[in-house]
């Protein structure tokens, strides 16, 4: 699943975060926040209508996202 | 003594607490200004360590990476390398990292050590480390990167001992292997992490019982709202009482002045009319500026802005504009200029210039002058529905036609452009902090000063020029009108007639139009001088009031306050747009389409009126 579909409260796992074209810009930032493989995630906070924008913990620290960055970001499940 | 310091550059993460720091360790010996070309605020200070060296300390914007995606981060990047033009490379990389944080900051650690240059490591917020249960081995990270590391407490006054004593000693070239690409980075962090760094159970936090308030969708929203209307009270309340000194003071130090002069002499016409009242109409605002901002400040430091700019995300995004565009719109209601410089916080440059083009439109406080006369000399003072005051209305009306100008405008320019490209949000949200006084006192200390500098340079030369059109040349021998009409700004009153006749304005309004230019309250002033009338500018106000109300038809003065709505004149507002878009084209858009829509509003206001009273 990916991280813009996750109801609020969920914690899991990155499994990657891909490209949504090559040399992706958003893409790239994403990992170097820290969103790559096997990092604990935790859904904080999510807008009405779709979430979007949504706040999401990683690691320690919290970024707002809006829906199309976090549909790069692939989950799996399981608890932190 | 410059020759021997030595020059030091602070890097690191947004909100690692380097601004503390810097602040701790400069003390109030700073300046501010821009790096040579570009828009980037540059922070410079300096001080001594107790051997008696004396250092000069940069300090450099917050980046995430150096891989750079904004001004900010390509200034730091282009610093460490040595690569900016005007600015040497510094001797000296102080790489500061919040504790609390280590996983994310110690990234940008390594991407700085790659470098090659000689770095020290400013463990900071250790206080709050400690308190999360967070043990720190900075020896063995010393050890694993290769660098020293200290350990530091900005908001601490002995705080930043450890890292003065560091920079008295050696500075060796780092010796760690970094890894090039960003997964082995991580990779490396986490090794780092499990060696130095012990974490203690997770407590569930007051973070995320704040949150749960602070980004409810409909609580949070609440929130937000009151929050607005307290400080927008505040900013109008809090700030009268220092009105009314500061232009009392001002008039008394001018009649001082100007007292030594003989009456009538153009001398005590220029100091009097020109400088005193006009320096004095613009300082006047003063007191709101920094109250707005000494709210801005605490609640950025707080961490709560980057929140409010999460929950307005949405509603902005879709007229074209981002969240983070609510911090410099708040700033705009203060007055235009320090909210277009705090655009510099959207990295987007779409986005950004949208929110530069519209920040003029929210009502800044030097057009409640103009509001309020127009209101208490046409508006009946009548309550409305047994509840509201209709003043009251037509001012809160004005305020509401100016936020939503602003997004029909950033709407009709999302159209036009077109743009297709993906514009990304990725905002932090930093933990909570209590503000520290000392930050916010340098905060403010250097906006006080940003505005005294714009007043004491283009707003004081513009005074002295428009005080010049409006005396010279003199009223001829037996004439019967004021003299201002035999005067350039007169002539040019005049002459603008003719355009703004078919929006309701007489030739007197035209007149004070013209020096309306520096500063739109000025407007008021300058329509007392056109009536030929003297006193405070109290009086002013009070006498012209009753005598606009007595001679201008009710359409006419609607249309001007419509006018003022818009109202493109400030010279102020259209020169930081010059600087902080670097582009005369953009300027002068901005003046076309605000003067249209002035004269539209305007136009439209005077004839629907006309025709309704008829």
């Amino acid at each position: 699943m990916n991280l813009a579909d996750a109801k609020k409260g969920l914690q899991a796992f990155v499994l990657a975060v891909k490209d949504a074209y090559p040399d992706d810009p958003i893409a790239r930032r994403l990992r170097e926040l820290g969103f790559v493989d096997g990092e604990p995630v935790k859904v904080v906070a999510r807008s009405f209508f779709g979430g979007n924008p949504l706040v999401v913990q990683v690691g320690a620290t919290r970024f707002a996202l809006r829906r199309n960055e976090a549909q790069r970001i692939t989950l799996q499940l399981g608890a932190a | 003594m410059s020759e021997a310091s030595s020059r030091i550059a602070l890097v690191g993460n947004p909100n690692c607490g380097k601004t503390a720091l810097f602040n701790q360790l400069t003390g109030s010996n700073q300046k501010v200004a821009n790096y040579a070309g570009v828009t980037v605020e540059r922070k410079e200070g300096r001080f001594r360590s107790p051997s008696g060296r004396s250092f000069q300390l940069l300090d450099l914007p917050g980046a995430y990476s150096l891989d750079a995606t904004s001004p900010d981060e390509e200034v730091t990047r282009d610093v460490c390398l040595g690569r900016l033009p005007g600015e040497a490379l510094p001797d000296l990389l102080v790489c500061v990292a919040d504790a609390t944080n280590l996983r994310l900051h110690l990234r940008f650690v390594l991407e700085v050590l790659a470098l090659g240059r000689p770095v020290v490591l400013a463990l900071n917020m250790m206080d709050a480390a400690k308190r999360k249960g967070i043990a720190i081995d900075s020896q063995l990270l010393a050890q694993k990167l290769g660098i020293p590391v200290v350990e530091t407490v900005a908001v601490d006054r002995q705080g930043a001992q450890a890292l003065v004593a560091q920079l008295e000693q050696d500075w060796p070239q780092p010796s760690a292997l970094v890894a090039g690409d960003i997964q082995a980075r991580h990779q490396q962090v986490r090794e780092l992490m499990r060696d130095a760094v012990r974490q203690g159970p997770v407590v569930h936090s007051l973070d995320d019982k704040i949150d749960a308030l602070v980004l409810h969708p409909v609580l949070g929203l609440g929130l937000l709202a009151v929050l607005m209307f307290f400080i927008f009270q505040a900013v109008f309340s809090w700030a009268e009482p220092v009105m009314d000194a500061i232009t009392d003071g001002v008039s008394a130090v001018g009649a001082w002045v100007t007292g030594f002069l003989p009456a009538g002499s153009a001398l005590h016409s220029l100091l009097a009319d020109g400088i005193f009242a006009g320096l004095g109409n613009v300082l006047v605002f003063m007191p709101q500026i920094l109250i707005l901002f000494f709210f801005i400040l605490t609640l950025e430091e707080s961490g709560y802005l980057p929140r409010a700019a999460y929950l307005l995300d949405r509603l902005m995004f879709k007229a074209g504009l981002t969240g983070r565009a609510f911090i410099p719109l708040l700033s705009s209601f203060a007055c235009a200029v320090p909210g277009i410089m705090a655009t510099r916080s959207i990295q987007d440059p779409r986005e950004r210039l949208i929110t530069i083009l519209v920040a003029p439109l929210m009502t800044c406080s030097a057009r409640l002058p103009v509001y309020a006369l127009l209101i208490a000399a046409f508006i009946p003072h009548q309550t409305v529905w047994g509840l509201f005051n209709l003043q009251g209305l037509v001012l809160f009306g004005l305020y509401f036609a100016g936020i939503l100008s602003a997004l029909v405008v950033s709407l009709v320019l999302k159209w036009v452009r077109k743009d297709k490209r993906e514009h990304a949000l990725m905002m932090e949200l930093p933990a909570y902090r209590i503000p520290n006084p000392r930050d916010l006192a340098f905060g403010l200390l250097q906006r006080a000063k940003i505005f005294l500098r714009r007043v004491g340079g283009i707003i004081f030369a513009l005074t002295v020029i428009l005080w010049f059109l409006s005396s010279f040349p003199g009223a001829p021998e037996g004439a019967t009108g004021p003299a201002i009409d035999y005067s350039f700004a007169g002539r040019l009153g005049h002459a603008l007639a003719y355009i703004f006749a078919p929006v309701g304005f007489n030739w007197q309004i035209c007149v004070a139009l013209v020096p309306g230019m520096a500063a739109r309250e000025v407007a008021v002033s300058a329509l007392g001088t056109v009536y030929a009338m003297s006193g405070s500018e109290d009086a002013v106000a009070n006498q012209l009031g009753m005598l606009i109300g007595a001679q201008w038809s009710l359409p006419t003065a609607l249309a001007l306050l419509a006018w003022y709505v818009y109202a493109p004149q400030c010279i102020s507002t259209l020169a930081v747009i010059r600087r902080e878009t670097n582009s005369w084209k953009v300027m002068l858009g901005a003046m076309a389409y605000l003067f249209a829509l002035a004269y539209g509003a305007a136009f439209a206001t005077f004839h629907i009126a006309s025709s309704l009273l008829a």
